[in-house]
């Protein structure tokens, strides 16, 4: 077992890291406070090649690989959680075209998300589905040669600027409340007619995410812009984009928990109460060991996500959830202990830390619930147990205890 | 493909504990089977056996038994038979 960045990573980590110092920590603050992301930082993304992180790209190359487009993640979440979030929903789109795409759709928007000359969205979320997502309300039916949609998305990150959305929708081709309902997938261009888009503002955190509400009437998007087959939006489309998701704002977490740990480190050094620096109370070093120890602790589960992803092991799925968990439960607690150190510094908008906790909240929400990851991570210790004891074995031994 | 249907055997086994899963079983009507099912279920059948599962391929009776699955699996090897 090897525990080690390749060069390759290394190099790319530091590119990243200097990227991040340079174009985008210095601006976060005033990013948040105008709940704006200035088109020109996006262009930068996009040149860089970032946006098409996992992509094919024109050159041939595969794009990079999971434990790289991880450090990526976390780097432009250590410097704005909203930039970084829009990496995660474009990239969650690129994803699931990629594996479930027709190779027309694939063929268009693929070349297009790799470069960035398009920006993807991922609209689930509605006004009254947030966790229950496969019970999506907005509707689509077949009609000649085109789906009609009807409904409304909520709080779709980046709605404001995408070109193009991930839509879920259910198809109901007898449009009657007795058809079956199939949880399905479309791909609804910014121009469709009856899209019409609604920013969102004054969130708790990440607030340049420039968030937007899709109000889909009649709606009419031609019949080859289904993504995979009717009934299958739920249990695959969006369960590759949401699994992409969770890593990346697993690693996101894991910059957030990084820019706090930093924050603090250098806080505590240059201010001084009871003629000491802070960094000599001990109970300021209680603290600082607990970042230090978590951040790391969420960095090796998000390592662990990214090694079995990138061999294709089935366990990535649930190992990236325990990791998506973990991180941003640390990233919000560390966070919080980063504003107790702060004080009074730390809840002005002059010091970062109040934005970063703002942002952990968020964490705590998206791709999955604190709660929600709960329900499944147990459910996976279930699983592996049977597999490491079987049922019959433990039951009797429970007989011979009683 | 005996060989096959034991690995299907084994990986279903975690999510059927307390249930002795036959070649004919339907899996999907053997009780609670969570979102993260469907795409472990791919990512297995891609790893363990070196194929791709691709959009046609995703027809609910392909994945409803042990059976279905080796079927599947025997029909992509014949459509490609570098898989």
């Amino acid at each position: 077992m090897k525990i080690e960045l390749t060069p390759q990573q290394q190099n790319a980590q530091a590119a990243f890291r200097a990227f991040v110092d340079a174009a985008i920590v210095p601006l976060a603050n005033h990013f948040d406070r105008e709940e704006h992301t200035p088109p020109q930082l996006i262009e930068q993304l996009a040149q860089r090649g970032y946006l098409g992180a996992l992509l094919p790209q024109k050159s041939g190359c595969n794009g990079m690989d999971a434990i790289t487009y991880g450090l990526l993640s976390e780097e432009i979440g250590r410097g704005c959680s909203s930039l970084r979030s829009l990496l995660t929903v474009h990239t969650m789109v690129g994803q699931a075209l990629l594996k479930w795409g027709s190779a027309f759709q694939k063929e268009n928007w693929i070349p297009k998300l790799a470069s960035g000359s398009a920006i993807a969205a991922f609209a689930l979320s509605e006004p009254n589905v947030g966790s229950d997502a496969k019970r999506v309300e907005t509707t689509a039916t077949l009609s000649g040669d085109a789906y009609i949609l009807n409904g409304q998305k909520k709080w779709i990150t980046y709605g404001q600027i995408a070109d193009v959305f991930l839509v879920f929708a259910q198809c109901d081709r007898e449009a009657s409340s007795t058809a079956t309902e199939k949880p399905s997938a479309f791909l609804v261009e910014r121009n469709s007619p009856g899209l019409s888009i609604k920013p969102i503002s004054g969130m708790l955190g990440v607030r340049a995410s420039m968030l937007a509400e899709l109000h889909l009437k009649e709606c009419r998007i031609p019949q080859e812009n289904l993504v995979c087959r009717e009934g299958f939006g739920f249990s695959h489309v969006a369960s590759t984009a949401l699994d992409c998701g969770r890593y990346s704002v697993a690693w996101g977490c894991v910059g957030i928990a990084q820019a706090c740990l930093e924050a603090c480190l250098r806080y505590t050094s240059q201010r001084k109460q009871f003629g000491v620096y802070l960094k000599d109370h001990p109970l300021i070093r209680q603290l600082i060991s607990d970042a230090i120890a978590n951040v790391k602790a969420a960095r090796l589960l998000c390592y662990q996500a990214g090694y079995l992803k990138d061999i294709g092991d089935p366990k990535s799925i649930m190992e990236t959830s325990i990791a998506k968990y973990f991180a941003s439960t640390i990233a919000a607690k560390v966070a919080n202990d980063a504003v107790q150190i702060h004080g009074a510094n730390g809840c002005s908008s002059e010091y970062d830390v109040q934005r970063y906790l703002r942002d952990a909240k968020i964490m705590e929400i998206i791709e999955g619930s604190t709660q929600i990851q709960q329900l499944t991570i147990a459910e996976y210790g279930y699983q592996e147990q049977s597999i490491l004891a079987p049922p019959t074995t433990l039951s009797q031994q429970l007989v011979a205890r009683v | 493909m005996k060989d096959a249907k034991a690995k299907i055997k084994q990986f279903l086994s975690q999510y059927f504990a307390n249930h002795d899963l036959q070649d004919d079983d339907d899996i999907f009507a053997q009780g609670f089977i969570n979102s993260m099912f469907a795409m472990q279920l791919v990512l297995f059948m891609e790893q363990a056996f070196q194929i791709t599962v691709e959009n046609e391929d995703l027809d609910i009776e392909n994945f409803r038994t042990i059976n279905a699955m080796t079927q599947l699996l025997e029909h992509k090897a014949a459509v490609l038979p570098g898989n």
